[in-house]
């Protein structure tokens, strides 16, 4: 191609990176100056000094450590449940025929695009009128469990998963399980040994997406979870805003270190991620 | 894509027929397996996605405190005359949802998809541009509040010390002032859905037959006739999938106004009206129902809309 008129796309591509990027690093930027320099000099002020101690003061104070760890345990089971369910489902509507496989997946695609808060009343109630005894449970009930936040989040991310791998799924060719047929296999095994490892990149898109997604996740740890303890990075991190009241410095230390985890994430499987993101709208 | 689904489409009949006799063919064992494998996920999905909404719907019809389920009472319209009549949030939360939805339509959709055109040209350095566009999108809208709160602060805000209002009396509160917080909002979550749209657009483009763009350029068409005219249309699919996330994402717009403000003082929206309503003192489990079903049925709008023409193209 020729380098005609690129000059104009450069500057513009230029001055709209600086612009996402700002944001990005006025946080860091405000995150490793002590609050005593910016109560002195302003936030606007290139004076130093500079160290991390707003970051470890984060960590300590804000009880990051414990939210991190409650992220893990919502995160891991969720994403492996939500991918082992999804890709059983996919497997026998898009293998098979039978009466209400269309139906069943459009039932599913059209679940995961609700708006969560339309089903947030019921399954609260729902929650709280579940007894559970006090060994598993400290509200005696579902609520203020993982298992609730869990449950839900898999149901939630089923239909998109289950959609995205049937589409997967039909494009391999049906000779392979065919044959494997006429050699005896069983269903469970064409799924397992077959179509599972076929599916893999389908797999490895999806699970980076939805680690992404659960570990941002702020809606529904934030209905069901009342222990302050429990919360979730994302869900937690917002009561930062309270406890460090007017000190900057921590909230953006805080928010720094919160992106962390995804940032390495997306740093390593980039590719996946921007896979799983086009993966469920290339179909259209 | 276009492959996959012609592909799919072509040979239905016969497969569908071969595949019908397979099932019936099964051992019994196998078919206990694809029972379990078929029943598991849809117990799931009944029981925590179907089964609610239609409890939603009903409970929006009654009054109810959320103490005992015996203290249920039927309410007919009551609930749904109140949220439009004499409920003040509703008509403003309304108007907030179009604005948000006309913002991300008519400016941050555009500017995902201008991005996307520039940058799938060769052009040099388009991997790091793409990467840094991209990196709101694996943030969390919870984090991008936090983010511009940073830049919004009155006083200590990187805009109004840029601007040299900040420490002055009449220095404007971006996410406090109840005048200027929503559009504020909207430009926070706009630096998230632009770089969305831009990799979605990117796979489209990508999908391009590059014979198409030659064809144009023989017939002489300039660059502005040959993505208006060619390839915009031809990215159909895609257009179809970003409107229904552009309505969507409207629709679904929580999390940033409650990290704010709790979605009050001019942040009001529906979703956080539900939600107003369904914890804390005032709990009225009828009246956030009844918002709760308004907003499934707008929402059904574009989800039926999207699975009607998914599904029909794939059934072939």
């Amino acid at each position: 191609m020729i380098a005609k008129r690129r000059y104009g796309t450069h500057v513009f591509l230029i001055v709209m990176s600086a612009m996402w990027l700002l944001p990005l690093l006025w946080t860091l930027y405000t995150s490793l100056r002590p609050k005593a320099a910016t109560d002195r000099y302003g936030y606007w002020s290139l004076r130093g000094p500079f160290n991390l101690h707003n970051f470890t003061d984060a960590w300590t104070q804000g009880s990051l450590p414990t939210y991190f760890v409650n992220s893990i345990y919502i995160t891991v089971p969720s994403v492996l449940l939500t991918l082992g369910l999804a890709s059983m489902m996919a497997f026998a509507v898009s293998r098979f025929t039978w009466k209400f496989n269309v139906t069943l997946l459009i039932m599913f695609t059209a679940g995961n695009m609700l708006p969560p808060q339309v089903l947030a009343a019921p399954l609260f109630e729902m929650f709280k009128h579940t007894p559970l005894p006090y060994s598993l449970s400290t509200s005696g009930s579902l609520l203020d469990t993982y298992y609730a936040v869990i449950a839900v989040e898999v149901a939630f991310q089923l239909g998109f998963c289950t959609f995205v791998l049937s589409n997967y799924m039909k494009a391999l060719p049906s000779e392979l399980t065919e044959a494997a047929l006429v050699d005896g296999a069983s269903v469970w095994r064409q799924y397992s040994r077959i179509i599972m490892p076929l599916s893999r990149p389908a797999l490895a898109a999806l699970g980076t997406l939805q680690v992404i997604w659960l570990y941002n996740d702020f809606f529904w740890p934030l209905l069901f979870i009342q222990t302050g303890a429990r919360l979730p990075i994302t869900t937690g991190v917002n009561s930062l805003q309270g406890q460090f009241l007017m000190n900057y410095n921590l909230i953006a230390a805080g928010a720094t270190i919160t992106v962390i985890p995804t940032l390495v994430i997306y740093l390593a499987l980039q590719r996946h991620f921007v896979a799983g993101l086009t993966l469920g709208a290339s179909k259209g | 894509m276009t492959q996959t689904i012609t592909a799919a489409a072509a040979p239905t009949k016969p497969v569908a027929r071969t595949r019908a006799r397979r099932v019936r063919r099964l051992t019994g064992r196998d078919r206990i397996v694809l029972a379990f494998m078929v029943g598991v996920p849809t117990l799931i999905q009944a029981v925590l996605i179907w089964i609610p909404t239609l409890l939603s719907i009903g409970l929006s019809f009654t009054r109810w405190n959320g103490l005992a389920v015996s203290d249920i009472r039927p309410a007919g319209l009551t609930n749904y005359r109140f949220a439009v009549k004499d409920y003040p949030p509703f008509w403003p939360a309304v108007e907030h949802n179009l604005i948000w939805l006309g913002f991300l339509a008519l400016v941050a959709t555009p500017i995902g998809l201008l991005l996307a055109v520039l940058l799938d040209q060769n052009i040099r350095g388009s991997r790091i541009y793409q990467s840094i566009f991209f990196t709101p999108v694996m943030l969390s809208l919870v984090l991008v509040g936090i983010i511009w709160q940073l830049i919004y602060a009155r006083d200590e805000g990187l805009l109004n010390n840029v601007l040299g209002t900040a420490g002055h009396p009449n220095a404007v509160d971006w996410f406090g002032d109840p005048h200027v917080n929503l559009w504020a909002a909207l430009v926070a979550t706009a630096w998230r859905h632009a770089g969305y749209i831009m990799v979605l657009y990117l796979a489209g483009l990508k999908g391009i037959d590059p014979s198409l763009r030659e064809a144009a350029a023989i017939d002489g068409a300039n660059a502005r006739q040959t993505f208006f005219r060619v390839v915009f249309p031809a990215m159909r699919p895609i257009n179809i999938v970003v409107v229904v996330i552009t309505l969507i994402e409207a629709l679904r717009a929580f999390d940033i106004v409650y990290v704010i403000n709790h979605g009050t003082n001019g942040l009001e929206l529906l979703s956080v009206l539900v939600i107003q309503n369904l914890v804390g003192e005032g709990q009225v489990i009828g009246v956030g129902s009844a918002l709760a079903v308004i907003l499934l049925v707008v929402s059904l709008i574009p989800i039926v809309t999207y699975l009607i023409r998914t599904f029909r193209r794939a059934d072939g």
